[in-house]
């Protein structure tokens, strides 16, 4: 019995010093990892190289984060109310988030991309497509705020979008969900062949980015689900992945798995955009809303819109082609050269690649293996560049370092695969924690990609971080792609759940980054350009309040006169201009957020007070050593009484 | 001496001081070119900045114009008037005079601008937000150096010369040059 004990006892022991020795062995890897902070390290006062804008998801927003530092800089509202800024609820960003709908304050935003000019990233905009109430954002990188928002008719599940050609000629939105174009009441069971798939090329004007829907090319019934402009060579086309191409419309998980092979429908949309220029097309009644926010006026207008121009594909022959593609892909990526588009099949074990120059041969020799609803297949043969064999499980996405190879993220394998273009021969794999959806070398979609790093956005996170509650951060990773071998470098936690990222140098974007709104170019109909200019106004039962702040007070801080039923609007005007000086202001009950005031702009938020008092208001950002005095008063007096309206700074009101 | 007459105008297109303030939260520093005519922002809004900074501790705003600026113009052309007059018509004694003249102006200018200096940072409000005393119970003032650096506060205040100042005294210098060039010449012949 001893014995059993003693050996036991040695038999432990020796276990217990190989998992020592399995402990040495992991600060080893401990040293290595050293080599990785310093890589990622950004000393204090220092700048990041890159930008990197991750979506948001399900925040519908859109962060800004650095790389290497994996630093979080900045969340912009963009489809969601943001009480922090007061994005969607003060009066002058409420139309942006109108809609057809109404007033919609929450999406789900996915794919940033940054305009383009000739085929580079040139920092000037960031489109982002909401998925939900089809929407397209666009995002001024001056400022960080967005600017506009269009809504998508005929579309439903905004997910092939939201894709800028190599000129920024157009930012591009396909439909996820096919449905009744014009929408009517029908069965739902008379899906196929009744319900169409509308792809929308949206025209942004050169100076100003401002958003118009050119034409909407209007596709069989299938699910259109991501999408890339052709570059370089192939500039012109642009390519979309299908699935459900078997128009199924219930338990798709399984119904909408059955075919082989889906598509790429491959656009010509110069093609397309001749034959709109010259009257083709027809217009058809619609109703979307067009946001457009000034920055002269630090306010929004929405404008509903009352038609679209829809183009049958039929109607111009040559302008669409299908290339047959495995299994149900997600990703559809074109290289740097423009030669090569990825289709990456997610429930295949094999990536596809097909070549632009076979597809331009396939078309000219008239080579067609069949037709969906008129519109011509190309045979996949003719089409195939290559195939990428057993790279992983689950492809779902891949980018392009510019010098010759590519990385596709695996989502069931749970990795990314570095593969080298031409010879399809796999290079280097690095596990992901856990199943990553997409990634983004800076200037992906791009001619000119940056090929430093890699950011891997996965979709589970579990044990990598300290742990709060059942629900935990989403994670990204982001790894050295300088080498032969891809190096695992740092996680960083993310917003909402991102769904695809753009970046590039931070040099693009930071010599342009705005300090402040100049005063004197301040045209909002209610602003007070200076504390002789505060008043206040009584129009019936609305009353205005032309407010100033500077450090450290507001005018007026004294308000009589205001009676229970009004309407109070509080228009304030931050007179700083000062680098980071702004103001925030909110008023006791007010059914609103603060408002956070940039130096030069003028807000305004609505209060409806419903209680006989002497209510406060105070300045809710840190803005100076008296920011604890930055305070006022607002008497509310019974609705019938006849107390005069009066306001003062400095002295009391007689 | 035609060069020394004409120098000074420098101080219509250079400024003539700078004053520069520093502090941790400044990262590029607040500062005020002072021109012979005018005060002017070295980025933009920072005049309004050091106002915002200054009504804390009770300072008076930096005016938009002081009498200085319609009698130093006028004294710089007068000077160059009578320093042409002598470059073209008299003789190397009155260099010595012209570059006398320049000198008591010019110490004058400077002595003219300490006392403004002096009363904008002494003049303090009454109800100032923040009061400061000295070690020995005096009323802290924030007068900014005449020339050199200083701590005042959490800032570090700079002043010195810039070009139109530089211009001024270089054609000082040159009429000085000038006399013992003249004088040199003279005794050459006797």
């Amino acid at each position: 019995m001893k014995n059993i004990l003693k050996s036991t006892l040695a038999l432990l022991s020796v276990l217990v010093a190989f998992t020592s020795c399995n402990n040495a062995s992991k600060s080893n890897s401990g040293a290595l990892s050293s080599s990785a902070a310093e890589k990622v390290y950004v000393a204090p006062g220092e700048h990041d190289e890159f930008y990197a804008f991750i979506s948001g998801g399900f925040s519908g927003q859109l962060s800004v984060y650095g790389l290497p530092s994996g630093r979080l800089f900045k969340v912009i509202p963009v489809f969601s109310q943001d009480a922090e800024k007061a994005y969607g609820y003060n009066e002058e960003t409420k139309p942006m988030l109108n809609t057809s709908h109404g007033f919609v304050p929450w999406d789900d935003s996915h794919h940033p991309d940054i305009s383009q000019t000739n085929g580079e990233i040139d920092g000037r905009w960031i489109f982002i497509n909401g998925n939900n109430t089809p929407r397209i954002a666009k995002i001024d990188l001056s400022t960080f705020e967005t600017t506009e928002i269009i809504e998508v008719p005929n579309s439903a599940g905004n997910h092939s979008s939201s894709f800028v050609t190599e000129n920024s000629e157009y930012v591009v939105a396909g439909t996820r969900f096919s449905i009744p174009i014009p929408q009517k009441d029908m069965p739902i069971k008379d899906y196929k062949g009744n319900f169409k798939g509308a792809l929308s090329f949206i025209s942004i004007d050169p100076e100003h980015g401002h958003m118009d829907i050119k034409f909407q090319l209007i596709m069989p019934g299938f699910d259109y689900d991501l999408s890339h402009p052709g570059r370089g060579k192939s500039h012109g086309w642009f390519f979309f992945t299908t699935y459900n191409t078997e128009e199924a419309s219930t338990l798709m998980e399984v119904n909408a798995s059955q075919n082989d092979k889906d598509f790429i429908a491959a656009v010509n949309w110069k093609k397309i955009e001749e034959y709109v220029n010259n009257g083709g097309g027809t217009m058809m009644p619609a109703n979307y809303a067009h946001n457009v926010y000034d920055e002269a006026t630090h306010s929004a207008t929405s404008t509903m819109k009352k038609e679209v121009r829809v183009v049958n594909p039929l109607d111009v022959p040559g302008a669409v082609y299908f290339l047959p593609t495995p299994k149900s892909p997600h990703g559809c990526d074109v290289d740097p050269t423009g030669e090569y588009i990825v289709g990456n099949g997610k429930l295949s074990a094999n990536l596809t690649v097909h070549s632009f120059t076979k597809m331009l041969a396939a078309i000219e020799n008239n080579k067609v293996a069949g037709d969906a609803y008129g519109i011509p297949i190309l045979n996949f043969e003719d089409v195939l560049a290559g195939v990428v064999e057993q790279p992983g499980l689950g492809p779902l996405h891949t980018e392009f370092d510019g010098k010759g190879n590519a990385y596709t993220t695996f989502f069931i394998s749970s990795e990314v695969v570095k593969w080298k273009l031409g010879t399809w021969e796999v290079v280097d794999r690095q596990p992901c924690y856990y199943s990553v959806g997409h990634l983004m070398i800076p200037g992906g979609n791009s001619q000119k990609p940056w090929g430093k790093y890699v950011v891997a956005m996965n979709k589970i996170t579990k044990d990598r971080y300290l742990p709060t509650g059942p629900e935990v951060t989403q994670s990204a990773q982001l790894y050295d792609i300088s080498g032969e071998k891809m190096e695992l470098l740092l996680d960083f936690p993310t917003i909402g759940e991102p769904h695809y990222a753009a970046g590039c140098p931070a040099d693009l974007i930071k010599p342009r980054s705005k300090k402040l709104f100049k005063l004197e170019d301040n045209k909002h109909p209610y602003a007070a350009l200076s504390e002789a200019d505060t008043k206040v106004v009584r129009d019936g039962k609305t009353v205005h309040v032309y407010m100033t702040t500077i450090r450290s007070h507001f005018a007026p801080d004294n308000i009589e006169g205001v009676k229970v039923g009004d309407k109070v609007y509080f228009h304030v005007t931050n007179l700083e201009q000062d680098y980071d000086v702004p103001h925030g202001v909110s008023m006791i009950g007010a059914n609103t957020s603060e408002l956070l005031i940039m130096p030069g702009q003028t807000e305004t938020f609505l209060w409806e007070p419903k209680q006989v008092g002497v209510w406060p208001f105070y300045c809710t950002d840190f803005c100076s050593a008296l920011h604890q005095e930055m305070q006022g008063y607002v008497r509310v007096s019974p609705a019938n009484a006849n107390t005069p309206l009066k306001w003062s700074l400095g002295e009391d009101i007689e | 001496m035609l060069i020394a007459a004409l120098l000074p105008l420098g101080l219509f297109f250079f400024p003539l001081w700078k004053i520069t303030l520093e502090a941790p939260q400044y990262p590029t520093p607040l500062g005020m070119y002072i021109h012979i005519n005018d005060f002017s922002d070295v980025h933009p809004h920072d005049i309004k900045n050091i106002n915002l900074m200054n009504h804390y501790v009770g300072m008076k705003y930096i005016p938009e114009a002081i009498p200085e600026f319609k009698i130093f113009p006028i004294g710089i052309i007068i000077t160059t008037v009578i320093g042409l007059l002598i470059a073209f018509k008299g003789n190397y004694k009155w260099f010595l005079f012209w570059f006398i003249l320049m000198i008591v102006l010019s110490s004058a200018g400077l002595y003219d601008f300490y006392l403004w200096e002096h009363d904008y940072g002494h003049d303090l409000d009454p109800k100032a937000i923040m009061k400061f005393t000295n070690p020995d119970g005096s009323v802290m003032g924030f007068q900014p150096p005449l020339f050199g650096s200083k701590d005042i506060l959490n800032f570090k205040a700079h002043s010195y010369p810039r070009l139109g100042a530089f211009f001024l005294g270089l054609g000082i210098a040159a009429s000085f040059v000038a006399y013992l060039f003249g004088k040199k010449q003279n005794k050459i012949p006797s």
